[in-house]
């Protein structure tokens, strides 16, 4: 961590082992070996199996945002994700709702259960983004709403009497959906890119990928990768926040080389070798969604669900919820919002403003 | 009954004799936001490689473009006949953050030459008038949206009255039939609420063969066409090498019409409806531009005082007027309105001439 203050909260996590009445994300203990002269077996490493539990128990929140024109097979893909329909609409095809006017925010709560964990997952939807024939600004509502949750977040935290455990409505992971067109970015996904990877976690996906054949696929996403980096554009996993050399590897296979994931979604199963598998039927063949031959869903839903969770959590909380926090309080002369000295309620920090490309 | 054979039954071969050495020009518009495949249809649908070297800017360029208007030439030779074929493209279209208006400079372009036209026919040299009327317009629609946006809506209705659409449907390997069909029939209900006219492909006479006329039925029922362009031969295990895109589940054929409508496009554009596309264009979209045009400069008188000086204004930027002499124009108004009460009366009289027949024809049945 390169930051002064979030490095003190978590340091000061780490030596605490005993869960505080406000828990903090489960930090994997990397194994040590500080003194190599252990005379016996004392343990400490059932704190894993310890915080497990407490997590079993407790289950937790995961809050992902979906953002993109409409069209893109956004909520098909959160459902394909969560194999359960835990998007805003049904998932028929024929759906006769009309754009809105105007960016709308929809957040929809479902409890997930698997293999004695609860996850409380919501799904915000944005219906509207980059619809409309002037597309100005149309990223402000989405800021707005972040911040928002932000804010929220911070209120909870600076009560005097607080919550046991503060809901967490923070968004955690924002899929940005990419249309394949096969040529490069649009302005809007530039625009909408620069001014939100400051303030949350943005995974770019390139959607209904099954229109572009494996040249074409790479192709593409070198060219998208090319102008993320060109206009200083940071996806999730940030390059800054990884935490040591494991990571890093890691995490540069993942920048360089699959992301943006070339993804597929779809709720129809069929037989295919004998076995029923998600996937579109065309006349040409039948594409599986699952197969890492077709597209890169499995790798999408790996990342993002098996291996990253609650990294992604923990950036959220660390740095960005974080650099909302700090933003605050400089702003109230170092006093915490809300009840000030003054007893004013200030109203949360406004759109960040661009960064400008050097 | 004896007829004499006056030989001018020969009339159709010595106009296909002279249109041949004459040659044949053909103006088509691509229109539809960049990433649709319009590029690669074009060169499958006139085997051509207009679009090799292009270059698309890349995201942040494109931030401040305006939609620019871009014209290529190509001649295409086939049986001995010569098509120049003129494609119109606009690079720019619905790219930008804000595409406000971003299709006025396409409707600009559409009534510039209608008014070239108008001057050059009205002009005292007609033999050699160039032609670069636009006469079809290809519209492509994203596969990915729920049927029409906002953007191809206003451009549609902006255009519309002023050059034969044809809707398409790009990039249709996106969508599983089920999807196509259900697309197609939005498009088609959407079209029809918002009261656009694309063009309408005219009925095939009576006197075809059942099969054509199914066919023809066919053909027509699946417009919006839900087209895959590709320049790319395959060569599959299958009997011969096709024209495809190859994927790791299956290839999409190009010229199959299982999987897509590239061969009705190509065979109702090219093969039967060239010809009536420019007719239309010139009979119908050119004559109302035309009428439009003139009513305007022949009634300044018309309109009251306080309007005047506002609709000249307006006049001045949204018709664009031929700058003739008003003398010569009013002469031409007057002889084109004898030529429109002559024909008129022609007219009249053909058609009571048929009903004269028909009800002799009945005499001599019912006899």
């Amino acid at each position: 961590m390169s930051k002064g203050l979030p490095e003190t909260r978590t340091d000061a996590a780490m030596s605490e082992l005993v869960p505080e009445p406000r828990p903090k994300p489960a930090v994997p203990m990397k194994p040590v070996s500080i003194n190599s002269n252990l005379l016996g077996y004392i343990g400490i490493d059932t704190i894993i199996e310890q915080m497990r539990k407490k997590t079993m128990k407790t289950g937790f929140d995961f809050n992902i945002m979906v953002v993109g024109q409409s069209g893109l097979g956004k909520s098909t893909l959160v459902n394909t994700l969560f194999k359960s329909q835990v998007s805003r609409k049904a998932s028929s095809w024929n759906r006769e709702e009309k754009i809105p006017k105007t960016v709308e925010i929809k957040a929809i709560g479902h409890v997930i259960e698997e293999g004695g964990v609860k996850m409380k997952l919501t799904v915000i939807d944005t219906p509207g983004f980059g619809d409309q024939i002037n597309n100005e600004n149309c990223w402000e509502p989405i800021e707005k709403y972040i911040n928002e949750q932000y804010e929220k977040f911070l209120k909870e935290e600076v009560n005097i009497a607080r919550k046991k455990r503060i809901p967490d409505t923070r968004v955690h992971c924002c899929l940005y959906f990419i249309s394949p067109t096969g040529h490069s970015l649009r302005p809007l996904d530039l625009e909408f890119m620069k001014h939100l990877s400051k303030v949350v976690n943005i995974i770019p996906v390139i959607a209904k990928a099954d229109t572009m054949t494996l040249e074409e696929k790479s192709e593409f996403k070198q060219r998208v990768r090319k102008e993320l980096e060109v206009n200083g554009i940071e996806f999730y996993p940030q390059k800054e926040f990884d935490e040591d050399l494991e990571d890093k590897t890691e995490n540069d296979k993942i920048r360089q080389e699959s992301m943006p994931f070339a993804v597929v979604g779809s709720d129809k199963e069929y037989q295919v070798n004998g076995k029923r598998v998600l996937g579109r039927k065309t006349p040409w063949g039948i594409i599986e969604v699952e197969n890492l031959n077709h597209c890169e869903f499995a790798l999408l839903r790996d990342f993002v669900i098996r291996t990253h969770l609650q990294d992604l959590k923990e950036v959220t909380h660390n740095i960005h919820y974080e650099t909302y926090r700090a933003k605050r309080l400089n702003d109230n002369g170092g006093l915490p919002p809300g009840e000030g000295l003054l007893g004013t309620v200030l109203p949360p920090v406004p759109a960040t403003p661009c960064p400008t490309a050097e | 009954m004896d007829k004499e054979y006056v030989g001018f039954a020969a009339l159709p071969n010595q106009l296909h004799r002279k249109s041949v050495k004459k040659g044949f020009d053909f103006t088509l518009m691509v229109a539809g936001e960049s990433g649709l495949g319009k590029s690669t249809l074009i060169n499958s649908l006139f085997l051509t490689n207009l679009y090799e070297d292009r270059q698309v800017p890349e995201a942040s360029a494109r931030l401040t473009q305006t939609l620019t208007i871009e014209r290529q030439g190509v001649e295409i030779e086939e049986g001995g006949i010569k098509v120049k074929l003129t494609l119109v493209d606009t690079p720019g279209f619905g790219d930008s953050v804000d595409c406000s208006d971003c299709w006025l400079p396409v409707v600009r372009f559409i009534e510039e030459q209608f008014e070239q036209y108008l001057r050059d026919e009205s002009g005292l040299n007609r033999k050699n008038i160039q032609d670069t009327r636009v006469h079809c317009c290809l519209y492509f629609i994203s596969p990915f949206g729920r049927g029409l946006r906002p953007l191809d809506v206003a451009f549609l209705r902006a255009v519309h009255e002023k050059v034969n659409i044809i809707p398409v449907i790009g990039k249709a390997d996106a969508l599983m039939p089920k999807e196509t069909q259900a697309l197609k029939q939005k498009i088609r209900d959407q079209l029809r609420e918002e009261e656009i006219n694309i063009y309408q492909f005219p009925d095939c006479d009576s006197d075809e063969d059942e099969d054509f006329k199914r066919q023809d039925a066919e053909m027509k029922e699946s417009i919006p066409f839900a087209v895959v362009g590709s320049c790319e031969v395959v060569r599959d295990d299958g009997p011969r090498p096709v024209r495809g895109r190859r994927y790791s589940w299956g290839t999409v054929e190009v010229e199959n019409p299982h999987h897509c409508d590239f061969l009705n496009l190509r065979r109702m554009l090219v093969q039967t409806h060239l010809q009536d596309l420019k007719e239309v264009t010139h009979d119908l979209l050119y004559e109302g531009y035309r009428a439009r045009c003139l009513q305007s400069l022949a009634r300044p008188g018309a309109r009251d005082r306080a309007s005047r000086s506002k609709l000249s204004r307006q006049s001045a930027t949204e018709i664009p007027l031929p700058m003739l002499p008003l003398a010569e124009t009013e002469k031409l108004i007057r002889e084109k309105d004898e030529e429109l009460r002559r024909m008129q009366e022609m007219l009249e009289k053909m058609q009571a001439q048929m009903q004269q027949n028909q009800a002799q024809g009945e005499q001599s049945d019912a006899l």
